[in-house]
């Protein structure tokens, strides 16, 4: 049996913590350029100038692209045929948020608890960290830091099957359009249909792992995603200020359901879509 | 867009109302950085009648928590956070003589109204621009709290911070307007 040892695991979450903070991903990067090149609005255009300038400055000084560092989402997927040794799991995860966010100057944005004390946790610790054990004897690590200014507009519409396409597109513009200009847009939209509650939620998040330049590989879905997209950038929202790039992309996850539901949640995303992957 | 228009710090209610929504600005001088936690703690400290711990008269809050500084850097990364979650608590920072905010994001009328009664300007720097707006501050200083970390109120000395009016003393915003000559979408 293949094994792993807890501090290699450790020492990779560190370095994609760091990676994931301080270097947009390629094709957000594109998308910011082809949003500028679209753009009608004089103020939103000098918005999409300084945001591309940033994007560039980060990645040339290894600096945070946004002061908002996020909770760390990691997703991890673990070969059965693989052992881990030398330690826990999710301790070792959470070493290695700890040391990336501190060797890396990110901001440490977690409280231990939400609603009485609400303490710094002080290195970034717990991170959401999601397991699914798959085939092989490898271990995938996705991390994908979550800033808050966007993840407060995110939401979740527990629909009927009645209401259908047209309920779905109704229900993410509802989100879209009360988020508004607050969650830093270009924003990148995450959308999951179908599942449960909390299924629904955690397929809007994954989707944000994907590629804005990848549509869904169900036809139905990547037309969804297009119009969704289309309608979502005619809301005038703009980047920030007005305008007509209000989101670099839209990515549908969907699964299986009951007979009785429809449901759909929206993740939604700032334009620094952050996110680094190795399997290991 | 129109020229813009350079402003020093102390920003008072003159240089305030002289800002229409829409002006690009560039700051230098002073700006002191507050958010949710801090503000928490200084309306609890009004309510019960204790003085705060930095004078606000004619000063330009900023809603932000930094990054760590790099070594040999004043400052990390420093961009805006929403102001919205600062609104329960901005009337009486008002009060307190504040005459400029800098963040993004819309704010509540009962904010607007208190603009307007005092006249300050609401500026939005770019969300998400936090490392090249990082190159406009020379200077960082904890003033207070500084058990609150990121969130602690401090003083930063800026120079050519870039930032936009989008809500003005009148309570005019770039946002209602702008967002209305783009909009086309039809049955949402």
């Amino acid at each position: 049996m293949r094994e792993i040892d807890v501090k290699t695991i450790t020492e990779n979450v560190a370095e994609m913590c760091k990676e994931a903070a301080y270097y947009l991903p390629e094709d957000v990067y594109r998308g910011l350029k082809k949003g500028r090149e679209s753009e009608k609005s004089p103020v939103g255009q000098v918005v999409l100038d300084q945001i591309i300038k940033n994007a560039e400055i980060a990645k040339s000084e290894d600096r945070p692209i946004c002061q908002d560092t996020g909770m760390t989402i990691v997703f991890l997927k673990v070969g059965q045929d693989l052992h881990i040794t030398g330690g826990n799991l999710n301790d070792a995860v959470n070493e290695g948020i700890a040391k990336g966010y501190t060797e890396g100057y990110l901001r440490k944005s977690v409280v231990g608890e939400p609603l009485f004390n609400r303490v710094n946790t002080k290195n970034n610790t717990p991170g959401v960290i999601y397991t699914e054990i798959v085939p092989g004897d490898k271990l995938d690590i996705t991390i994908a830091p979550k800033g808050f200014g966007s993840e407060n507009k995110s939401g979740i519409k527990m629909l009927v099957p009645a209401d259908g396409v047209e309920g779905v597109k109704k229900a993410v513009m509802d989100i879209i359009l009360h988020a508004s200009m607050n969650p830093c847009p270009p924003i990148v939209v995450g959308v999951g249909i179908g599942g449960t509650m909390d299924r629904a939620a955690l397929m809007s998040k994954k989707a944000l792992t994907r590629s804005i330049e990848e549509r869904n590989p169900m036809p139905e879905y990547a037309k969804l995603e297009e119009e969704l997209l289309e309608l979502i950038n005619k809301t005038g929202i703009g980047p920030q200020l007005g305008g007509t790039t209000t989101a670099l992309g839209v990515n549908i996850e969907w699964g299986p359901t009951h007979i009785a539901g429809l449901p759909v949640a929206v993740t939604i995303c700032c334009h620094a879509m952050r996110h680094s992957h190795r399997e290991l | 867009m129109a020229e813009t228009i350079r402003i020093k710090t102390p920003f008072t209610e003159e240089d305030s109302r002289k800002l229409k929504a829409g002006d690009s600005v560039l700051i230098t001088g002073e700006i002191i950085s507050a958010r949710d936690a801090a503000h928490k703690a200084m309306t609890e400290a009004l309510a019960r009648g204790e003085k705060l711990p930095v004078d606000w008269n004619n000063q330009m809050v900023y809603y932000l928590g930094p990054t760590p500084a790099k070594p040999g850097d004043p400052i990390g990364s420093c961009g805006p956070t929403t102001s919205g979650r600062m609104d329960a608590y901005t009337p009486t920072m008002l009060d307190q003589g504040i005459k400029g905010m800098i963040g993004k994001g819309s704010r509540t009328k009962e904010v607007v109204d208190a603009m307007k009664k005092h006249g300050v300007t609401y500026f939005a720097a770019v969300g998400g621009a936090a490392a090249l707006i990082a190159k406009s501050v020379k200077k960082y200083e904890v003033l207070a709290y500084p058990e609150l970390g990121p969130e602690a109120v401090a003083r930063l000395t800026v120079e050519d911070f870039p930032a936009i009016v989008v809500i003005d003393c009148e309570g005019n915003s770039l946002y209602e307007t702008n967002q209305e000559k783009y909009r086309t979408l039809e049955g949402y």
